[in-house]
């Protein structure tokens, strides 16, 4: 408990990694089953865009508590060119890519607590909370 | 400098101590049918064990590192007897009956009585309030276990016919409990092969935003599986609420009668129903 | 990692199971060998089988969109089969609701309502074979 993993967000394949040490995490935080699949289904959106759209970076993974609540914590960082209109991405539909615009929107609803900072030229730091 | 006059006072009457707070307990009164007097004599002597070697430490902060076997002992104590039912002032006499003993004891064995007895008092207060607190927190961790279970004992989900589920919700929702039920009936949905599963709300006052929502996606959580929703039982209220909310109900099949929604079902099924005898 | 998703052809159709935890050019092999399966084996129909997957995320929902538009084009119905009712609950909360893809609780269900459906079409077409405006038509 409270131990914080690095992951690197390089390539494809590492997506696959972290969704399954997201899982990890959120098993023994004993996280119900639609609780576990919301953070991991998060994880993936939120790694997919922070590799194809900030050029990949790295995730870092905690199992802690919250509110007295045992918890995920995942923080996701790129070092891309980052999100210029931050209001106007997190809309239904919004893409600069040719994905369905669901990624950070959907996202947000599949977790407890969602943050997003991000300044052009900085990159793109997301993270998510998902508790008992 | 009292520390210490402590620290010696308790190592050197550690025995005779123990003995007096247990006979303390016992004039308390033990609970006899939640626990036996050797569980008894056997926690107070590991927790004047390590309470000592901690005070022995230090006594001005119970933050401290030293503490800590202490707060284990007394949060795993007052787990223990939060979950078997022992009252609160049943687990706080616990630590408080020592308070009188090491008082009698600091009086008859020291110079500086008041002094000690400053610190026993203030020491002992902290961890009973201790100890209290991990038996609230306890306490409220089984009742929301509980609630959770009535929770889904309250909505049994029914196979009405071979592929027909039906679910009949009753009393308010909450954007909780409804959350919780349609969980179970798409995993009823699974377990049973059902492709048709009746929503019956005709025993629910009313039907708020977030429920109406929980409702529809489940509808459409169902939709995804390979089944098919019907909504039986909208009363006129709910209806117009439904209406006046803006809540899409899209292409949800609604039926006003549970008897209506499993007749639709069972047509659905293929299933036709023969009078025996003509009337 | 697995570099391929086996297709399986079953009289008129193509069976495929996803087993593993996809990553994004995994899916996309697959709408590719799966697209050209069907060119290949004239499949009438598609069941694609995900009660082993333990999530769909926008991408894999994507695909499968993909997967079911271009059978379509292709004239072959496609069929998704065993959604665990987490990753349903999932993805109706992250937007995604799939429309147009027919779904059924399992396997045997699925290949039920392949061959219902699949049959439907071929009736169709033979009435319209005796047809001699649309033979006359289909000569020219």
């Amino acid at each position: 408990m409270g131990t914080t993993q690095t992951f690197p967000l390089k390539q494809e394949t590492d997506i696959v990694v972290i969704r399954q040490q997201v899982r990890k995490v959120a098993e023994q935080a004993r996280l119900g089953l639609v609780s576990q699949t919301k953070i991991v289904t998060a994880a993936s959106e939120i790694a997919r865009n922070a590799l194809i759209y900030g050029g990949g970076g790295e995730a870092r993974l905690t199992g802690t508590q919250r509110d007295g609540r045992s918890a995920v914590h995942l923080v996701i960082i790129d070092h891309g060119a980052g999100i210029e209109d931050l209001d106007k991405a997190m809309v239904d539909g919004y893409t600069s890519g040719n994905g369905l615009g669901l990624g950070l929107s959907g996202a947000r609803r599949l977790v407890d607590d969602f943050s997003i900072r991000s300044a052009p030229g900085e990159g793109t730091t997301v993270e998510l909370w998902k508790w008992r | 400098m009292s520390s210490s006059v402590l620290t010696d006072l308790l190592q050197k009457h550690e025995a005779a101590i123990l003995q007096d707070w247990v006979a303390a307990q016992r004039q308390a009164g033990i609970r006899a049918d939640l626990i036996d007097e050797q569980t008894v004599q056997a926690n107070s002597r590991d927790l004047l064990r390590v309470f000592i070697t901690a005070a022995s430490q230090g006594t001005a902060d119970l933050d401290a590192e030293y503490w800590k076997p202490v707060k284990a002992l007394l949060q795993r104590l007052s787990q223990t007897q939060s979950r078997q039912g022992f009252s609160p002032s049943e687990t706080a006499t616990f630590v408080f009956s020592l308070k009188e003993v090491l008082f009698s004891y600091a009086q008859r064995h020291t110079d500086q009585p008041l002094v000690c007895i400053g610190e026993i008092s203030r020491l002992i207060d902290k961890l009973g309030l201790y100890s209290f607190e991990s038996f609230v927190s306890t306490r409220e961790t089984v009742i929301r276990e509980q609630q959770e279970s009535m929770l889904e004992l309250s909505t049994p989900v029914v196979e009405l016919w071979q592929g027909i589920l039906a679910i009949p919700l009753i009393g308010s929702l909450d954007s909780n409990r409804t959350q919780i039920v349609m969980e179970a009936l798409l995993q009823k949905i699974v377990e049973t092969e059902s492709d048709i599963a009746i929503i019956d709300i005709t025993g629910v006052p009313t039907v708020d935003t977030m429920v109406a929502q929980h409702l529809l996606k489940t509808v459409t959580a169902a939709k995804l599986m390979g089944a098919k929703c019907i909504i039986s039982g909208i009363r006129p209220q709910i209806a117009a609420t439904i209406v006046h909310l803006g809540v899409e109900l899209g292409d949800v099949v609604t039926k006003s009668s549970l008897a209506d929604a499993f007749r639709l079902a069972l047509r659905e099924q293929d299933v036709r129903l023969v009078a025996n005898k003509p009337r | 990692m697995v570099d391929r998703i086996p297709i399986l052809k079953m009289g008129r159709y193509l069976l495929l199971s996803i087993q593993v935890d996809m990553h994004d050019q995994l899916a996309l092999d697959l709408q590719e060998d799966l697209t050209q399966q069907i060119v290949k084996h004239r499949a009438k129909g598609v069941l694609i089988d995900i009660s082993s997957l333990e999530i769909v995320d926008s991408f894999i929902g994507r695909m499968l969109a993909h997967i079911a538009n271009v059978s379509q084009i292709l004239d072959a119905k496609v069929i998704v089969v065993g959604m665990q009712p987490a990753v349903a609950i999932t993805l109706v909360e992250l937007g995604l609701s799939l429309e147009g893809i027919a779904t059924a609780l399992n396997v045997e269900k699925g290949m039920r309502w392949l061959e219902r459906n699949v049959d439907e079409d071929l009736s169709l077409e033979c009435e319209r074979g005796d047809d001699p405006d649309l033979s006359a038509e289909a000569g020219d």
